[in-house]
């Protein structure tokens, strides 16, 4: 594997190698063996063996960061599409501002884009967002793109050097919800460079040495 | 929760949209007189008279052409009969629901059918087999199989394109042996669509849900305009309708020869 361009690509049932390691997301056991559960992608990460999916929706998780879309004003509640199973809402009481029964639609209204925080997942997968921390807030101006949430730890890269790197050589402010949903703000022309960059890290995220080419194709438009 | 996320536009993209038509650009890095990638595929239904696959960048449709014989219209005894049905089948979009067809649906079978039809596209006096009693009846079934805007132009161009390779099935109903389908013209449809004070060709789903008004003309070879159809609440000056149509003969043009009469 570590001669090969390509991470090892696992289907579901294939036989996972755990060289030593404990079994973690995506894996289940069989008489002692282990086995894939989904299509996707072996890491091990700090001592786990983990199957990163290939595609998918997203399933949110406590605590992530995302950028959700309103769809729905209602007296007390927004309700927010974030690219999950399930339709999120978000209430008045989880905002910074002060708002009187029936005035939502003054503060957000159908269309706006927002970043926010999920508060809780409950068994069944629905949601509660929150907005009452420092940064979370409406976005306006810019772009927003959607890619496979999958691929979302990619475009960050290890401790935010992709990112890191799209922001410093494009000049533009960029968030990324862990949903997939991707906010970029700045000069069109680099929005537009910062677009074609995450494009080709969503093509070739399964590959190595994809940073240096991604700095390649900044440096060169 | 009644809403549809889908027919909701982002605030954000509307305003970028717009950013970028001022700059001369589109979403996918298109011109305003720019059509995306049009892929074709002739006589996709074996067992249908004609047919065609046609995908307008991520829109897809399938026509399907039957001839049958039937008794002509009476105001109409020595003509053939055309009739356009098209299809919005939930598989295409979130949006699209299951049932009889909707307004969407029968105002694209009627803009279609009226470019085909006003273009005097098929023959019909030669689909006659005996006048005031029998005549060859031409069904057109558009199945619109995935949505990202302009089913306009991707039904019209597949259905023009089925037609063209439509054989009358004449010896299974012992009528002497089949031929093509008689065709006098060929008919495009260019659609357009006003987003602020830009006009541009071949609007995608964004571009669809945030413009202000839509205008398909329907032209044939002969750089002749056959139909019009006006939608939505906007208003297009004088100025802008001369340039559609400019625009449409032009693009038209460019279709009928690289796309129509290429390569099979």
């Amino acid at each position: 594997m570590e001669n090969s361009n390509i991470r090892e690509i696992v289907l579901p049932g294939d036989m996972v190698d755990l060289q030593g390691n404990k079994p973690g997301t995506g894996i289940y056991m069989e008489d002692g063996k282990a086995y894939s559960e989904i299509l996707g992608v072996k890491t091990v990460r700090s001592g786990y063996v983990n199957i990163i999916p290939l595609t998918g929706r997203y399933h949110p998780q406590k605590g992530d960061k995302v950028i959700g879309k309103v769809i729905d004003v209602l007296p007390s509640n927004w309700v927010l599409d974030i690219n999950a199973p399930y339709l999120a809402p978000l209430h008045v009481n989880e905002t910074s501002w002060k708002i009187d029964f029936g005035d939502t639609g003054k503060f957000l209204n159908i269309g706006d884009t927002v970043l926010a925080k999920i508060m809780s997942v409950n068994e069944v997968k629905q949601v509660w967002l929150t907005m009452k921390e420092q940064g979370l807030r409406k976005l306006e101006g810019g772009h927003i793109i959607s890619v496979s949430p999958t691929k979302v730890p990619r475009i960050i890269g290890k401790e935010g050097s992709m990112i890191k790197m799209l922001k410093e050589t494009t000049n533009t402010k960029i968030y990324i919800g862990q949903n997939g949903v991707i906010w970029i703000d700045g000069e069109t022309d680099n929005i537009l460079k910062v677009v074609g960059a995450i494009r080709m890290i969503e093509r070739e995220a399964h590959t190595i040495g994809l940073t240096d080419r991604i700095k390649e194709y900044l440096n060169k438009s | 929760m009644s809403k549809f996320t889908e027919n909701v536009v982002s605030e954000i993209t509307k305003d970028y949209i717009k950013k970028l038509l001022e700059k001369g650009t589109r979403l996918d890095g298109r011109t305003a007189d720019e059509y995306r990638k049009i892929e074709v595929q002739r006589n996709f239904i074996p067992r249908a008279d004609g047919s065609a696959l046609v995908k307008i960048g991520k829109t897809q449709v399938l026509v399907g052409v039957k001839v049958e014989k039937g008794p002509p219209f009476p105001d109409t005894p020595n003509l053939g009969i055309l009739a356009t049905n098209a299809e919005l089948v939930p598989l295409a979009s979130p949006t699209f629901e299951p049932g009889p067809p909707g307004e969407e649906a029968i105002e694209l079978a009627r803009v279609v059918d009226r470019g085909i039809r006003e273009g005097k596209v098929i023959d019909l006096e030669k689909l006659v087999i005996k006048e005031n009693e029998l005549v060859w009846v031409v069904f057109a079934d558009i199945h619109v199989l995935d949505y990202d805007g302009n089913l306009f132009d991707a039904s019209s161009l597949a259905t023009m394109i089925a037609l063209l390779n439509t054989k009358v099935p004449a010896k299974r109903n012992d009528l002497g042996e089949d031929f093509n389908l008689p065709i006098n013209h060929i008919a495009v449809a260019n659609t357009f669509v006003k987003i602020g004070d830009n006009i541009v060709v071949d609007p995608n789903l964004d571009e669809e849900n945030i413009a202000t008004a839509r205008i398909t003309v329907s032209t044939t070879e002969d750089g002749k305009v056959h139909a019009i159809q006006k939608g939505l609440e906007g208003s297009f000056t004088y100025e802008e309708i001369l340039n559609t149509i400019d625009s449409a003969k032009r693009i038209g043009k460019d279709i009928r020869e690289n796309i129509i009469s290429g390569v099979d």
